[in-house]
């Protein structure tokens, strides 16, 4: 078997393509910028949440929030090393997001306004996030798909405390009853659009699938989401802010309405709420950690010069 | 998959302390002696533990800020480290705190309802950092001065406290083995770094005398066998800062505080060539990582370092007693105008919301 039989047989065996396999090149270059654009997402996703650790209003929702943001920091790293193992270098991938040639998952270009962000956050993004990212832990690129089993464990976990958080501010206060129901309004939406455009114009979409590194459309996983929401939000005591939100028998799934696409079009095109902000951010710790980076350089090259 | 059972998991309720970090019990005491000490007021110990409990809290809270600012994802994962492990130690702290003083205060009272005048912490956990070196020259100060007073707490006649300790002891040795690191490199990384770096070592220099001035309760605890007398970490201190800097090829305090005094001058002459390469090479590497005061004595290098540290620490021990002014710091709830820009971010949440539960 030539090279491309055998990556082809691999690939319909449902068996992993590993870093020293043959690939062919656009395979190569689809999964690098999938692998960096989520590991970009994962750094980014670091600030609408960060903003909150100083902030948080018991030092129990404090240290669940710290660890939730270092867990993401270990995310990214993972994923730029998963990258790494494709030729791709972590700085050349920073510098790609910094200068605004890779994406990152629209969702983090909306701003976070009040503490039951954070819970609406883990909740419904994180949910979504899941939802998205089970099926990857089966991508027929090895080190992505082991990485993601541990990413999946450890959203789950998020996911449980963000919502652990709301359930918990619903039985407060009426002020902070408003608070989760504002936010869930504000993020329902913009949840909703995280599994892409609608099928019908995702133009990248078939390739991947028979590459095996995306298993369903987005319309289904949309779909799963939403089935799997609705309870949730019936048991927590707000309500979906989408009229046309209703149980279909016939299809054994709920109807719901249509996302504003234009709008997840002018966010991922850099017209977002926070989208110059967090690049930004990104960008000045970039740039002020240089010195630093260089710095460990020198030492780490003298060290090795006198030890040689 | 298991992981959409997770997922379709959110609505039962069976078990919820299993999902959130640091939820799995009731009573973060259990299973600890939690009897008060024969000899110690009630008053005055939950006062000790509020000290090192705001130290911890202030100290994380400054490392919090800077999460997403750091130079590179590995220091990330290490700064969020550190903040966790002293938010952590602060809430011991606190638990023990209301549980001796039976006021009805929980954590989060003490966290975000006392006035400024009421934190206990020391100055130096309060300051801003201006750059990743002045960050790890606060920490390595702090967590040096930290280890040496958990290390010695262990031994507490308190016993909750000498638990604390004890688990605090694995923590901080491995935050000032993480600053000693940086200080290093950075100290012997570029002529920019060597630069940055001694100007934030200078700059932390004149907030550690207040570490070593006792406040009145700590002295009337350790006569009770409950506290650490803070002077007695001094020269442990002085050992370990004159050695790391001198491993990083810095000045171990700022020119001026040289002025008078013959040791200082002395310093760097009497053995640095000795000193430093044993350091740089060897000694850092395996040295700080393995203990507290333990590892150091094996790691940097034995004759020359040793020399030079107690010559730099006796300069050290002249330059500060200058500016020492015992009596009028954190420990009497007199602080820096950074507390009052702390205490706003720290609280305004918890305070905007009067009866939240979180």
């Amino acid at each position: 078997m030539n090279d491309e039989q055998t990556f082809a047989d691999t690939i319909a065996k449902d068996q992993r393509v590993e870093p020293r396999d043959w690939m062919p090149e656009a395979y190569r270059r689809t999964m690098i910028r999938q692998v960096a654009q989520h590991a970009h997402s994962e750094i980014i996703g670091m600030q609408p949440e960060g903003e909150w650790i100083t902030r948080a209003p018991s030092l129990r929702r404090k240290a669940i929030l710290l660890a939730k943001v270092q867990d993401e920091a270990g995310h990214g790293l993972y994923l730029y090393s998963a990258a790494e193992t494709l030729g791709a270098d972590r700085g050349d991938l920073t510098r790609r997001l910094i200068e605004g040639r890779q994406k990152y998952s629209s969702i983090f270009n909306y701003p976070t306004l009040s503490f039951a962000d954070v819970g609406v956050i883990g909740w419904l993004v994180d949910g979504a996030a899941i939802c998205n990212q089970v099926p990857l832990c089966r991508s027929s690129y090895g080190p992505y798909g082991r990485a993601m089993i541990r990413i999946c464990k450890e959203e789950s976990f998020h996911q449980r405390q963000g919502y652990e958080l709301l359930m918990t501010m619903m039985g407060g206060t009426p002020a902070q009853r408003e608070m989760v129901q504002d936010a869930v309004d504000r993020w329902w939406w913009p949840s909703l659009m995280m599994f892409g455009p609608p099928d019908d114009q995702s133009p990248n979409s078939a390739q991947s699938m028979a590459w095996k590194i995306k298993r369903h459309s987005n319309d289904e996983l949309r779909q799963r989401f939403v089935d799997m929401s609705v309870p949730q939000a019936e048991a927590l005591g707000v309500t979906l802010p989408d009229p046309e939100l209703s149980w279909n028998a016939e299809r054994g799934h709920y109807d719901f309405g249509t996302p504003d696409w234009d709008e997840l079009k002018r966010v991922i095109s850099g017209d977002g709420p926070c989208n110059a902000q967090r690049i930004a951010h990104r960008r000045k710790a970039d740039e002020d950690g240089a010195w630093v980076r260089e710095a460990a350089a020198a030492h780490a090259a003298r060290k090795a010069g006198t030890r040689s | 998959m298991s992981f959409d059972d997770a997922y379709e998991a959110l609505t039962d309720h069976a078990d919820d302390s299993r999902w959130a970090y640091g939820t799995g019990f009731a009573d973060p005491l259990a299973g600890v002696d939690t009897a008060v000490p024969d000899g110690a007021d009630r008053a005055e110990l939950a006062a000790y533990c509020l000290m090192l409990g705001d130290d911890a809290l202030i100290m994380s809270h400054r490392l919090q800020q800077w999460v997403t600012r750091l130079p590179e994802l590995e220091d990330e994962l290490a700064i969020a480290n550190i903040a966790l492990d002293l938010l952590g130690q602060a809430r011991l702290l606190f638990a023990r705190a209301a549980e001796v003083e039976g006021a009805g205060r929980d954590e989060d009272a003490y966290a975000f309802l006392r006035a400024e005048g009421e934190f206990r912490n020391v100055r130096l956990t309060e300051r801003a950092d201006a750059d990743f070196a002045h960050l790890v020259a606060r920490l390595l100060a702090f967590a040096t001065w930290r280890l040496a007073l958990l290390d010695r707490l262990t031994a507490s006649a308190d016993p909750v406290l000498a638990a604390v300790a004890a688990k605090g002891v694995k923590e901080v040795t491995y935050h000032r083995d993480y600053a000693a690191q940086w200080v290093v490199r950075l100290g012997d990384g570029t002529g920019l770094s060597h630069e940055r770096m001694q100007a934030a070592t200078d700059a932390v220099t004149p907030l550690l005398a207040e570490l070593f001035v006792p406040h009145e309760t700590e002295l009337r605890l350790v006569r009770a066998g409950v506290a650490v007398d803070p002077a007695a970490t001094r020269e442990e201190f002085d050992d370990v800062w004159a050695r790391v800097l001198a491993a990083a090829t810095l000045r171990p305090f700022p020119p001026a505080a040289s002025a008078g005094e013959a040791p200082a001058e002395a310093g760097p002459e009497a053995g640095p060539a000795g000193g430093l390469e044993a350091g740089a090479d060897g000694g850092l590497d395996g040295g700080l990582g393995a203990g507290p005061a333990r590892g150091l004595d094996g790691g940097l290098g034995a004759g020359p370092a040793g020399g030079l540290g107690a010559g730099l620490g006796a300069g050290l021990g002249a330059g500060l007693g200058a500016g020492a002014d015992a009596g009028a710091g954190g420990r009497h709830g007199v602080h820096t105008a950074a507390m009052a820009e702390i205490l706003a971010e720290l609280q305004g949440v918890a305070r905007s919301v009067p009866g939240g539960v979180w």
